[in-house]
């Protein structure tokens, strides 16, 4: 089976004000149809703006694609046309944001917001676009649609909006749903819920899934690979299963040990919480040859701090970007 | 309900403030020098004591302070806001009589420098250095710096005396024959320098500041979120953009809506505008104090009416603002 | 399991190098070039104002020469007007009284203002409420009107004109001054302050009005200019002291003799237009040195 979306070596660039930084540094992945991909990272290593590139929605004038190609069933879209691309946006890859709070346009209903997109890419009529706005709604799992449609988001709750979100992106049943960080700004019980919706909704329109997170128990539960970023850089990739029982990078063990008995049994004595000191590099050091992680690494020698490191192969799919990989599993 | 409810807390709330108007034109008129007495024995040219007494005790100016205050605003509900010995008419009628030359400016005034003011705003938001947001930047310094009565003159020189393109003063010209067609346009001919003159201020405020909310709104989630499902740019921005970039707009409109009355009586003034400005101007030479207070209240008066239309508008805009009561 | 380092940090103390906030906002203001520009006029608006009179001596209203006579003839650098008098004379002599009203008018603005934001936004409540409420009365009275009753009623004197500016163009400044209050009193030293008992008046003055200055110090110059554009148009309109001259003034008197000659009102007019531009640049560059916001950029 060929791949839905096939990535190679992206280079994303982001004008700052000490110069050109590469966000994205030599990218490569491939998502096939009905799976789910997670990207796993702090914030600021340059999760959202591979979603965004792949969306053609890089920030004008400040970011832009420097380099590799970003192929969709065989069609680059780094380099298509923009009435191109607004005929995919919305249509084969949608997308779902961060701030369900301040996402949704606040001056039009929610049920114009949703059959605005059927029109635009299905055709549909105003009032066939409307009542499949309600069945969406329903679909979503919104109490009474027939008379929440013509509410405003400033009448529905986080959850909610996040929700009306859900039903715009999968309004016309798209090959990929990219979600970033979807659950951030939400309560803890909420967030379980819409992980929940996505998941069945996905999996009834055949969507693939592009999980952004920074949550590794949703990476557990929702994904079959994953994507460690660190500073605009792939760190580790592979099967979630065995990432996540066996990572190799540091940077992937510090995440897993961020979480609390993550694979442990309740019953099991915890271990004690660790976190990972320190913060991202700042984005003006993002270029150098060196491996970005050894100024926290407390495993790392002269050769990381001299040297990017290549990706190394620990068969099954899973490939860790570090020099010491194999001595610290 | 709610909606017909807020509309009638905001409408007690615009008689509460046209009373507090009365109440502040009565304690000036009592304060100032001079009565109404005074002003009628001027005008029949001189007047003894005792004419003057019985003058006093017929317009009940021996009344103590607030009976006197409430025969006044008692008048006022009864559309009576004294006598103009100086035109010889009620001051109501005298200023019906200008208000609509006044509402014709200031009304054509705002509505031109809003619409013009949101297309310069969204064009320079969108090309940030191009060269309608170079105009805005210049236009604002200029709006703010140059006073409306130089601007009108400068006007005046230039389109009317050097190019002869527009009369230089009035309303209208008395030989225009030819039905209402012609007679409107005639009115429209005058109306054009000082309507510009108005404009000229309020362009330059509503242009930046229809720029800086296009500005970000260009910027929100939102409008990340409509690129995001497809649309294409024109519907991302007159669309998506435009309906939330107007608000501050006609927010501010409303908010200045006193000072281009204001505005108006230098521009009047300067084009013999027949309108409540340069009656006020004359009345106010003429120390015409009833016609001047008349005035005052009346103004006060169109700015209320206005503050309601302004929410109104609001309200059709932001269903927030519709649901905040 | 893993324990990870801290990042090393060299370039933190370079960035916070100790500098005195005037010292900061006057070098910021330095560095833009048009807020230079405009305060450089400023200044020479306010040396004529103080010693043009002295430097260029005459009675204003004297005729000097033949009427209309066009600027440069016979030594008069700016003409004549229709009664023959210097336009120079006349500019520099009006140069003071548009200046002094409008730096008064913009004070008394500013006072009133402050004291109703201060007090309304400090102590909440009805006081708010009610304060806000008369700050409304006044915004629905158009100013210009106001002030020309209150002028053709008590008397055009210099202090009665003022106090007619003052008294209808504070409610921006309440406004603005209401809304910094709202903002601080919220500050942990300011609840600091009121749990060890400081008393009221010491905390809206002491505490939290210096913290509020940065908006009413750009609110303000941008009052001095609109207060003299506002004596400008009472004067215009012949609302003023017949004893004084002042730029408004002056135009209103010439405006019928536009045909004659157009350069008795437009000269006039520019030196107000330049005045109250050169002020509102220095407002703009004091608001970019003013706002933490903008200086980052």
């Amino acid at each position: 089976m060929p791949a839905l979306l096939k990535v190679e070596n992206l280079r994303i660039e982001l004008n700052t004000r000490d110069g050109i930084s590469p966000v994205i540094d030599n990218l490569s992945l491939e998502l096939y149809p009905g799976e789910t991909l997670s990207f796993v990272g702090e914030s600021g290593c340059g999760k959202s703006m591979t979603a965004l590139a792949i969306m053609g929605l890089l920030p004008d004038k400040v970011g832009r694609v420097a380099g590799g190609r970003i192929l969709f069933n065989g069609e680059n879209l780094a380099t298509a046309s923009n009435e191109r691309l607004n005929e995919i946006r919305g249509n084969d890859i949608s997308m779902i944001f961060q701030e369900p709070m301040t996402s949704l346009n606040p001056v039009y209903s929610i049920g114009e917001q949703i059959a605005e997109v059927l029109r635009r890419h299905q055709a549909l009529s105003n009032k066939a676009a409307w009542s499949k706005a309600i069945e969406l709604l329903d679909a979503v799992r919104i109490p009474d649609p027939q008379s929440r449609v013509s509410d405003y988001p400033h009448q529905m709750s986080g959850g909610q909006r996040q929700r009306v979100m859900i039903a715009i992106a999968l309004a016309c049943e798209p090959k990929i749903l990219i979600a970033d960080e979807p659950t951030t700004a939400l309560d803890v019980t909420v967030q379980a819920q819409i992980f929940d919706l996505m998941r069945d909704l996905g999996r009834q329109s055949g969507s693939a899934i592009i999980l952004i997170t920074h949550d590794m128990g949703a990476v557990a539960e929702m994904a079959e690979h994953m994507i460690v970023m660190y500073a605009g850089r792939k760190a580790e990739s592979g099967p979630v299963q065995k990432v996540i029982e066996s990572p190799r990078h540091p940077y992937t063990q510090g995440l897993i040990n961020c979480v609390p008995h993550l694979l442990a049994e309740l019953t099991e004595e915890r271990p004690q919480l660790a976190e990972i000191d320190g913060i991202v590099p700042s984005l003006k050091d993002f270029g150098r040859d060196e491996c970005l992680f050894a100024s926290r690494c407390e495993f790392a020698d002269t050769l990381c701090r001299s040297q990017r490191p290549p990706g190394f192969d620990f068969g099954d799919d899973q490939i860790a970007a570090c020099w010491r990989a194999g001595e610290i599993h | 309900m709610a909606i017909l409810r807020a509309t009638a807390t905001r409408v007690v709330y615009a008689v509460i403030l046209l009373l507090a108007v009365l109440v502040l034109n009565f304690t000036m008129m009592h304060m100032a020098p001079g009565d109404v007495a005074d002003t009628i024995a001027q005008s029949m040219g001189g007047a003894d004591a005792e004419i003057m007494e019985q003058i006093r005790k017929d317009y009940g100016l021996d009344q103590p302070f607030p009976v006197q205050l409430g025969t006044y605003i008692g008048k006022v509900v009864h559309f009576d806001l004294g006598y103009s010995f100086f035109y010889n008419q009620p001051v109501v009628k005298l200023i019906l009589e200008r208000l609509p030359a006044t509402l014709l400016l200031v009304i054509s005034a705002q509505l031109i420098a809003i619409i013009l003011g949101v297309v310069l705003g969204v064009i320079s938001a969108r090309n940030p250095n191009g060269l309608a947001s170079h105009f805005v930047t210049g236009l604002a310094l200029f709006g703010y710096a140059a006073p409306v009565f130089w601007t009108g003159i400068l006007f005046l020189i230039l389109f009317s005396l050097k190019l002869g393109w527009f009369p230089t003063s009035g309303m209208r010209d008395v030989t225009t024959t030819g039905g209402w067609f012609a007679e409107a346009l005639d009115i429209a001919h005058h109306a054009v320098l000082p309507v510009f003159t108005l404009c000229s201020i309020y362009l330059a405020l509503y242009s930046r500041t229809c720029r800086s909310s296009m500005l970000e709104v260009l910027g929100s989630d939102y409008v990340r979120t409509a690129k995001a499902k497809g649309l294409s740019a024109s519907q991302v921005v007159y669309k998506h953009a435009l309906k939330n970039a107007v608000s501050p707009v006609i927010t501010l409109a409303g908010l200045q809506l006193s000072a281009v009355i204001s505005g108006a009586v230098l521009v009047e003034t300067v084009f013999s505008w027949p309108g409540l400005g340069t009656l006020a101007f004359q009345s106010i030479i003429a120390r015409d104090t009833p016609t001047i207070l008349g005035i005052l209240f009346f103004s006060a008066l169109v700015v209320i009416v206005g503050n309601l239309l302004t929410d109104l508008a609001l309200r059709i805009v932001d269903p927030r603002v519709r649901s905040k009561q | 399991m893993s324990k990870l380092k801290p990042p090393i940090s060299g370039q933190l103390e370079e960035e916070f190098k100790a500098q005195s906030p005037m010292m900061e906002v006057w070098s910021m203001f330095c560095r833009n070039i048009t807020a230079m520009i405009g305060l450089v006029i400023v200044l020479i608006v306010l040396f004529a104002a103080i010693f043009g009179p002295t430097l260029y001596p005459g009675d204003p209203f004297e005729m000097v020469w033949a009427p209309f006579s066009r600027p440069g003839e016979e030594g008069y650098l700016l003409g004549t007007d229709y009664l023959g008098r210097d336009l120079t004379t006349l500019l520099v002599h009006g140069a003071r009284v548009s200046i002094l009203i409008g730096l008064s008018a913009a004070l008394l603005t500013v006072l009133i203002g402050i004291t109703v934001g201060a007090v309304a936004g400090y102590y909440k409540g009805w006081v708010e409420e009610l304060l806000m409420r008369i700050t409304e009365f006044f915004q629905v009275l158009p100013t210009l009107l106001f002030s020309m009753v209150i002028v053709a009623l008590f008397g055009a004197s210099l202090p009665m004109i003022t106090f007619a500016i003052g008294v209808v163009s504070w409610p921006p400044v309440a406004r603005v001054t209401r809304a910094e209050f709202l903002r601080i009193r919220e500050l942990e030293y300011v609840t600091a302050a009121r749990a060890s008992g400081v008393s009221n008046f010491k905390i809206i003055f002491r505490t939290i009005l210096p913290n509020a200055l940065p908006p009413i110090i750009v609110q303000a110059a941008l009052m001095v200019g609109s207060a003299i554009l506002f004596e400008a148009g009472l004067s215009f309109l012949g609302l003023t002291d017949p004893n004084v001259v002042s730029w408004g003034q002056i135009i209103g008197s010439n405006r019928q003799y536009i045909l004659d000659s157009s350069y008795t009102v437009t000269i006039p007019g520019l030196a107000i237009f330049i005045t109250v531009l050169a002020i509102s640049l220095v407002g703009d560059g004091l608001n970019d040195a003013l706002n933490p916001k903008l200086r980052k950029r």
